[in-house]
Parts: structure tokens; sequence; C-alpha cells
């Protein structure tokens, strides 16, 4: 079980990037959970500058932007 | 699509990938320059479809409506590729660590620089203000950055070129981008940290993780590009469409004498008058631009429109409303203060030597 965060104050692709992650995470049968974060104060101290950003199991992996497919794969399988 | 071909997407010949990116571009590209090319012929036989008399008031409006929209879109949608590919070099993680190492008198031009360059949205320039200021970049600085952002953005700037001409849009660079730098090197000598709102203040400076970089190949550049098309232009093409209309009405029944009288350079009042107008507006650059080009055309002065189209795009309402999560309302009142001494002085000069 990993808990995956999905940083961002409610934007469009924040939103995406939610709904990609749990898409990535069921076609590789990992169990995740998926927590947003919408505070700015919370996404400030978390170091994240621009959002969408990612963290997995506490550790920051993406900040801006949507990510990538291919690397959303590599991320949730890693570690 | 399985998960497996998604990942064996980096080890797919890229070389494959990148042709078929060049052959899509370049055709869209042809396909764009002939719809630019037809325009003039498009509206024209659109226009005279409708029962109107092209001449009347409702004529020329109409005219300028059914012009503009196309070629605004198609504008658009070029300048936000473009940046879009220009910007993915650029990311506010590297223009931190840029301007944390610049904290003489450079920064504050150099941060307005990088506002223009660097990605933003409003919607995270709460925590970009705070990594800013956490990486120990002066209140000032940060400032800067922020005001030049949205005000010379290049969506802005490349249609202020398409539907108004180069000169004005190089003065609205050279005095919107001089705005960002003083505004911010001013607000930075009235020492207000102590108007920032409680939670900033005690951030403790220098403790800030950082997401890893990634690495981008050029189809990852294009395909951000395109990503921005569609969501840029999917959401401020209302605002254009509204932006165009009142151009339109503009255009076609505001008489020439009434403008002169009210916008002229004759009447002083006029420039604090249109950034009082400006500043509660709130449009995007897209939207605001149509407006001037129809002002400029009945013979507004050029001072007082670009003290208008400043307020308009630089200092907006929902923007202070996010912006009030980490400043006071002393603190917001006075970066208003500054910017809009800023704009005025701009729209002053104009009128004057004009």
């Amino acid at each position: 079980m990993k808990t995956v965060k999905v940083y961002g104050p409610g934007c469009k692709r924040c939103e995406t990037t939610e709904s990609m992650v749990k898409d990535t995470a069921a076609k590789l049968g990992i169990e995740v959970e998926v927590e947003k974060v919408t505070d700015p104060k919370s996404i400030a101290m978390a170091g994240i500058m621009s959002t969408p950003g990612i963290s997995i199991d506490g550790k920051l992996v993406h900040a801006g932007g949507l990510p990538k497919e291919d690397a959303l794969v590599t991320w949730l399988r890693g570690s | 699509m399985s998960v497996d071909t998604i990942a064996a997407g980096r080890d797919e010949p890229n070389r494959n990938r990148l042709w078929k990116w060049i052959a899509g571009l370049g055709l869209a590209l042809i396909g764009w320059g002939f719809a630019y090319s037809q325009l003039v012929p498009f509206s024209e036989w659109l226009v005279s479809l409708f029962p109107v008399d092209r001449a009347s008031h409702l004529g020329e409006a109409l005219a300028f409506f059914i012009y503009d929209v196309p070629k605004v879109l198609l504008l658009l949608a070029l300048i936000v590729f473009l940046t879009g590919v220009l910007r993915s070099w650029f990311s506010p993680e590297k223009t931190r660590a840029i301007l944390a190492g610049n904290r003489e008198i450079l920064g504050y031009p150099l941060a307005a620089l990088l506002g223009v360059l660097t990605p933003f949205c409003s919607c995270s320039s709460v925590p970009l203000f705070i990594g800013f200021l956490s990486a120990g970049i002066p209140l000032g600085v940060t400032f800067s950055f922020l005001i030049a952002g949205p005000m010379v953005g290049p969506v802005g700037l490349g249609l202020l070129f398409g539907l108004v001409g180069w000169q004005v849009a190089l003065i609205y660079l050279v005095f919107g981008f001089s705005i960002a730098a003083v505004a911010g090197w001013v607000l930075g000598r009235m020492r207000l940290e102590r108007y920032l709102q409680d939670w900033v203040r005690e951030l403790n400076t220098g403790s800030v993780g950082e997401a890893p970089e990634e690495r981008l190949d050029i189809v990852d550049r294009l395909k951000i590009g395109a990503d921005q098309v569609r969501e840029i232009v999917g959401k401020v093409w209302i605002w254009v469409v509204i932006g165009i209309a009142i151009g339109a009405l503009i255009h076609g029944y505001v008489p020439e004498a009434t403008m002169l009288r009210i916008m002229g350079g004759e009447a002083w009042w006029s420039v604090p008058a249109a950034v009082i107008v400006g500043v509660p507006m709130y449009t995007n650059a897209a939207g605001v631009i149509p407006i001037v080009e129809a002002l400029l055309g009945k013979g507004a002065a050029l001072g007082t429109t670009l003290a208008f189209m400043m307020s308009v795009i630089a200092l907006s309402l929902p923007e202070m409303i996010i912006l009030k999560q980490v400043l006071t309302y002393r603190l917001i009142a006075i970066f208003i203060a500054v910017v809009a001494a800023g704009i005025l002085a701009t729209g002053f000069l104009f009128n004057a030597i004009i």
C-alpha cells in the first residue's frame, strides 16, 4: 500500500493528475491511497512551487505540469 | 493500452516519434498559414451574407467581430504553442536558484525577466511566493517577479504585435518590464515584511524540499506546447469573444469626437480614470487587446490606452484574493498603489510626448 499525495489548489490539471495516478495504479495492480492536498500553506510547506505536485510515501517526485505516464509507472513501481 | 506498452514508450524508437510530430506540426503550420491568409476574403464573404449595409454602424461592428474572432484565435494558438515550448526550458525551481544567487540591485530586472519566461499560473502564485521567500529571495524581488508574470505575458505581447503593430508592442514590453522592476525595488525599500501574514513570517528560511528534475526530450517539449494550446485556448476563448464584441461595438458605434473627448490626450484626467476603470475589470490579455485595438483605431491617446490595458492585465481582483492568503490587506493596498503609480506615470508620459 502506497500513500500518494497530489498537491494542487484545485485547478483542472490537478484533477487530471489525480485520476492519472489512480488509473495507472489500477493498471499496475498497485494498491494506493490518494490524498489531495489543496491548502496553499501545506503545498508551500512541502516545497512545491508549481502545481500539480506528487509525492509517494512522503517522497516528492514531481512538481509542475501533468506527469508523464511512463514516469508515473516508474514512480509507482519504484522504491 | 496495456501498462507494458506505456512503460516501453521510452524505448520505442524516439526518432519515429519525433518525425511524427514534425510532420504533424508541418501540416498544422501550413493549415494555419492558409487560414490566416484567407481571413479577409472569408470574413467579407461571411459579412455579405447578413442583410445589413456594410457601411452602417452595425455593418462595421459585424465586420470587426467576424474578422477579429478567427484572427485572434489563430494568433493565440500559435503564440501559446511557441511560449509553451520555450517555457519548458524554465521552471520556478531554476528561477529560484538563479534569483537566490543575486541579492544585489540586479535582482529586480532579473526577476522581471524571469517572470516573463517562467511558466506561471495565478493558481500557484501562493506556493511560488512562499518558495521564493523561504529560499531567502527578498520580498521586493519576489514582487518584481509576480508583477512581470501576468503583465508582460507573451499572449498580450503577441496579440498586440498582431493586432496593433510592433511599435506599441515594443513600448508595452519596455514599460511593463520597467514598472515590474522599479515597483519591486520600491516595495523592497519600504521594508514591508512585517505586513506579511503571520504564518508566512514564521517560516524557516532555507528548509525547502525540492522535486527532482525530470529529463525532457524535444518531443516532450512539443507535447507541452500542444497541451498548453488545448488548455489555454479552451479556457480563454470566451473572454476573447467578449473582448472582441466590446471592441466591435466601440469600432462601429462610438463617434471619434466622443472618443477624443474622453480618451484623447487633452483630457488629463483620462489616465487616472482609465486606471480606476481598469483595475476592477477582470479579463485576460487575450480579451483586452481587441478592445485596445478598437480604442486606438478611434483615436484614443496611446498613454491612456496603455494605462487602461496595464491596469486590467496587471492588477486583478481574483489575484489579490489569492495573495490575501500570504499578504495582509495593508500590504495588498500598498502593492496596488505602487504598481498603479507606475502605470499612471507611463500613461502621462506617453500622452505628453505623443
